[in-house]
């Protein structure tokens, strides 16, 4: 049974391996989903908004690592 | 008809690159444990595991069915968008320099290793090339499996081309695995997985805003909109992530 417990892992590990940016993007998504049936903007706004906000979360998990990199070298 | 083709085109190519990706991988282990420990066992393995594969889709095709669309859409859309995503994002680091590539060779030689330290094979019935070639073979397919559901599951009609496209590529690997005998070295792997993290990724965000009810602005052909938007940000992230890290670039296989 362990090529299951092996898989199940594969399985998680195919959506999450930094846990901050897919929490961010499940609370993105969260967001929106709430944003989209409560608040009075336009379909097509909120169509827009989603990218954005996903497009910002993925820069700012990206220049995040590449700053720790950074301070990971500079102590070394 | 337009739409349809918008949808289509990009659904086999996103099925065809994602799995082609997977099936050089687990080509890779299939000829450490078959060259090491012989063919027929780790043939049979991998052909046993591709069988269930192929029952789980048939599986979850038929059931996805009975669910409504819209929330298809959102629950799909946000897995892809989890998975899309994080390919995006270590595509960029890569590329940037930030994380080492994955080699291919140094792959092939350390399960060769492996399969060698692990007592004589080449018997009739070889149970641990069996099982390692069935362990990748299920491993990488799980992965193919996820992405031509998540790819077919968004409209109706269009887990057939998200199959065409795996199928494609596997047919593609296992031809390129009886010519070379040898791992896929030269595919240019990081490139791919840029492509198919834009490509997911797009299809990820189009996906849950179908299912939360949000119009595109382009309708269905806001896909291509966003493909062509999220390879923009990746691009200009390369050089920024660079920049930021401020460190030297690690070779093309370093590890």
């Amino acid at each position: 049974m362990n090529w299951i417990k092996t898989i199940l892992r594969e399985i998680y590990g195919l959506f999450v391996d930094d846990g901050t940016f897919a929490l961010a993007i499940l609370i993105w998504l969260s967001f929106m989903r709430w944003t989209a049936s409560h608040l009075p903007l336009s379909p097509a706004t909120s169509a827009i908004m989603l990218f954005a906000g996903l497009a910002l979360i993925l820069i700012e998990s990206a220049v995040r690592f590449a700053r720790r990199k950074r301070q990971t070298i500079r102590k070394t | 008809m337009g739409i349809g083709w918008a949808h289509m085109g990009t659904s086999v190519v996103a099925s065809f690159l994602a799995s082609l990706v997977e099936c050089v991988e687990a080509l890779t282990v299939i000829l450490a444990v078959g060259s090491v420990r012989g063919w027929r066992s780790a043939l049979i393995g991998a052909a046993t595991a591709i069988a269930v594969l192929l029952i789980i889709i048939a599986a979850l095709g038929a059931a996805l069915t009975r669910i409504p669309l819209p929330i298809i859409q959102l629950v799909v859309g946000t897995l892809l968008l989890l998975f899309g995503l994080r390919w995006l994002r270590k595509a960029v680091l890569r590329s940037a320099g930030l994380i080492a590539l994955h080699d291919e060779q140094a792959a092939f030689a350390k399960n060769t290793e492996t399969m060698r330290n692990l007592g004589t094979g080449h018997t009739a019935w070889d149970k641990v090339a069996f099982a390692a070639a069935f362990n990748i073979t299920m491993l990488e397919g799980t992965e193919v499996v996820f992405i031509v559901i998540a790819i077919g599951a968004g409209g109706t009609g269009m887990l057939l081309p998200a199959s065409l496209g795996a199928v494609a590529a596997l047919l593609v690997v296992i031809a390129l695995g009886l010519i070379l005998h040898r791992p896929l070295a030269r595919v240019p792997e990081n490139t791919l997985k840029f492509t198919v993290g834009v490509l997911l990724s797009a299809f990820g965000t189009f996906w849950v805003g179908e299912g939360m009810h949000l119009a595109w602005p382009a309708g269905d052909w806001s896909i291509l909109i966003l493909i062509a938007a999220y390879l923009a940000i990746a691009l200009v992230m390369v050089p920024i992530c660079r920049g930021q890290s401020q460190a030297p670039a690690f070779s093309e296989r370093q590890s």
